[in-house]
């Protein structure tokens, strides 16, 4: 690259000597311009980017870290300072473990219920058959209209006097009919019915990219070897689409932890808990905004990010590491060539 | 929003034909009755939604899972012609497009720095970006109202417009980057050798050619802006402000008993993201590759 670069003639200079061999040719001068000039595009392209980043993104959780430590109600600066006062508070209420269980199962069956679903249904999509892109958006629709739409027609649909039950009757399955959404027994399950709904379009969309990225020229050699239909997504398809598969369940994981639009439109903030189907940002809007305990609030966002992150830095750890696509840190040198 | 992000990086390395066919022994019309179960159970609440909306209330209470008998439009037609719906739909389209516009322009020329300068520090800018991803809303939110309470910039739309901008930000940035990484370098040599500065290069030819990228972030934060529930929740109280989703559950709340009316508004509410939609969909079929192969 940057034997090209030298060859340009001097004019140039003041822009290409950030390529490094051309500054060598140029006056020290010119070089010293050129590196300020350098320095002010870069600045001036990604200053206004980093800024509005840090200050919207990574400032308000430093900030969340100060004021968990205080009992506050939000008004003027913090002054009731409490140590770790709400972080024992949170452990110790029964409320929030459930939320944190609730959390846990929710992680454990978004990957049990929807993974090896979404495999198979790719699976399926990925051969030559007809109207397979009209398949394909329509399975991607619920994933698109946005969290409050799906909480309002699932309610109006799950209601005891809804359509759902009302379905049942018909079809003489009578004795199914329930109360969908009030039921503790039931409830969460029907989270996770309405949290796979919404999110398998998007699962299956992700392993059919995986899927044609692997080269045709394996599953060619296969066939000719005489490798059965099976065989052959046993042993080659599987395999490569390892990769997808672990970044998808990363994603499930990190949404999992996060989840909280379904389960408030649906469930408010109140019901939730009893329905047993509260999640920790439930349970930090409740007691957080919602009781105006912004000190308390603030301590559960910090529980929760690092709850998420020493999930996310494990996963990556021992289970990305091996996906240049997953790691974070190593896509930045992989990609940045 | 990080979700949407892989599904169109996944997108660039799909260039490739299509090759699950080789070797399928698997009958036709098996396939096909899955595939269409599978339609079904994705699309059945979103046509009770709509098909609802054309019923009347007596028409829900009687028969609560029924095919509309006679149809009515007048849900839809009272829906169209009330001043909050518009008012609403407005402030969606203002928060969305402002957030589509920001989040494209400044991930745009960041991208282009980390993609084509070379200079310590380019990793980590990277890597800031790429960990925001760790940084969902959620976490982020309770500070985030203060911030903006701080700001004075409550009940204003430019209040979650920013935040909506930051957190875009991530996962724009990490597709943008590769797209602008791909521009070949003779591109690059030939605008200098024609007196291009890096700056007229940029708006010369980096942004032309990155143009699928950017109109696939852009799509991206759009319907992240336009469904974005959790921001508005906290940052707008007057319903004069209130955006689309806010305005469907204060419409449902307000009407729980005339269901058809709520069915109705709900159904109106999601048809802008469809729509914008069917064109990210088409991008993700195309794929993104080819475009700036030189």
């Amino acid at each position: 690259m940057s034997e090209t670069v030298n060859a340009l003639p001097q004019r140039s200079s003041g822009s290409l000597s950030l390529r490094g061999g051309a500054a060598k040719a140029s006056p020290r001068g010119d070089r010293a311009r050129a590196q300020w000039r350098k320095r002010a595009e870069i600045a001036i392209l990604s200053g206004p980017a980093i800024i509005m980043f840090l200050a919207f993104v990574i400032f308000p959780v430093f900030m969340a870290a100060y004021y968990g430590f205080f009992r506050w109600k939000g008004f003027g600066p913090p002054t009731n300072f409490i140590g770790f006062q709400n972080y024992v508070t949170i452990f110790t209420d029964q409320n929030f473990l459930d939320a944190l269980r609730h959390n846990g199962f929710i992680l454990v069956m978004s990957l049990v219920m929807q993974g090896p679903a979404a495999v198979a249904f790719a699976l399926l999509l990925n051969q030559n058959i007809k109207g397979r892109s009209l398949i394909r958006v329509l399975i991607f629709v619920p994933y698109v209209i946005s969290e409050v739409i799906v909480g309002t027609g699932w309610s109006l649909m799950l209601q005891y006097q809804g359509a759902l039950n009302d379905l049942l009757t018909n079809m003489g399955l009578g004795w199914m009919a329930t109360d969908w959404i009030a039921d503790p027994n039931i409830a969460i399950w029907t989270l996770m019915v309405i949290i796979s709904w919404k999110y398998i379009g998007f699962a299956v969309i992700l392993m059919l990219a995986g899927m044609q990225g692997i080269p045709d020229e394996l599953y060619e050699a296969a066939a000719i070897d005489g490798a059965s239909y099976w065989k052959i997504q046993r042993w080659i398809t599987l395999p490569l689409l390892g990769p997808t598969i672990r970044v998808w369940a990363f994603l499930s994981i990190i949404g999992s932890l996060q989840l909280f639009d379904l389960v408030y439109i649906i469930w408010g903030q109140y019901v939730a808990s009893t329905a047993g189907t509260s999640t920790m940002a439930t349970y930090m809007v409740r007691e957080g905004r919602l009781a105006g305990n912004y000190g308390y609030g603030n301590a559960v966002a910090v529980v929760i990010f690092v709850i998420s992150l020493v999930i996310a830095l494990t996963y990556q750890r021992f289970v990305l590491r091996r996906d240049t696509a997953g790691a974070l840190t190593e896509k930045a040198t992989k990609e940045d060539r | 929003m990080s979700q949407v992000a892989l599904t169109a990086r996944a997108t660039t390395r799909q260039g490739r034909r299509p090759s699950g066919g080789t070797g399928a022994t698997w009958g036709s019309p098996v396939t096909y009755l899955i595939a269409t179960v599978l339609i079904a159970v994705c699309i059945a609440p979103v046509l009770y939604i709509i098909v609802g909306g054309f019923r009347t209330n007596s028409q829900i209470t009687v028969d609560p899972s029924g095919w509309p008998n006679p149809w009515v439009f007048t849900n839809y037609t009272d829906v169209l012609t009330s001043g909050p719906f518009w008012q609403q739909f407005g402030n969606s389209t203002i928060s969305a497009v402002s957030t589509t516009v920001g989040t494209v322009a400044l991930a745009l020329m960041a991208s282009f720095v980390i993609a084509r300068y070379d200079f310590k520090g380019r990793n980590a800018m990277y890597a800031l970006f790429a960990a925001g991803l760790m940084f969902p809303l959620t976490v982020a939110i309770t500070p985030l109202y203060l911030l903006i309470r701080n700001l004075g910039l409550t009940n204003n739309l430019i209040g979650i417009i920013l935040p909506q901008i930051a957190f875009s930000l991530p996962t724009t940035v990490i597709i943008l980057v590769p797209f602008l990484a791909a521009i070949p370098k003779e591109l690059e040599e030939a605008a200098f050798i024609d007196g291009a500065s890096r700056l007229g290069f940029f708006f010369r030819m980096v942004l032309p050619l990155s143009l699928p990228g950017v109109i696939t972030t852009g799509i991206l934060a759009f319907i992240g802006a336009w469904n974005g529930y959790m921001l508005p929740l906290f940052i707008l109280n007057s319903s004069e402000l209130y955006t689309l989703p806010l305005g469907v559950q204060a419409f449902s709340s307000e009407h729980s008993v005339n269901t058809a009316a709520v069915l109705a508004f709900t159904s109106l509410s999601m048809i802008p993201a469809l729509l914008f939609f069917s064109i990210f969909e088409r991008r993700i079929v195309g794929g993104l590759t080819g475009a700036v192969k030189g």
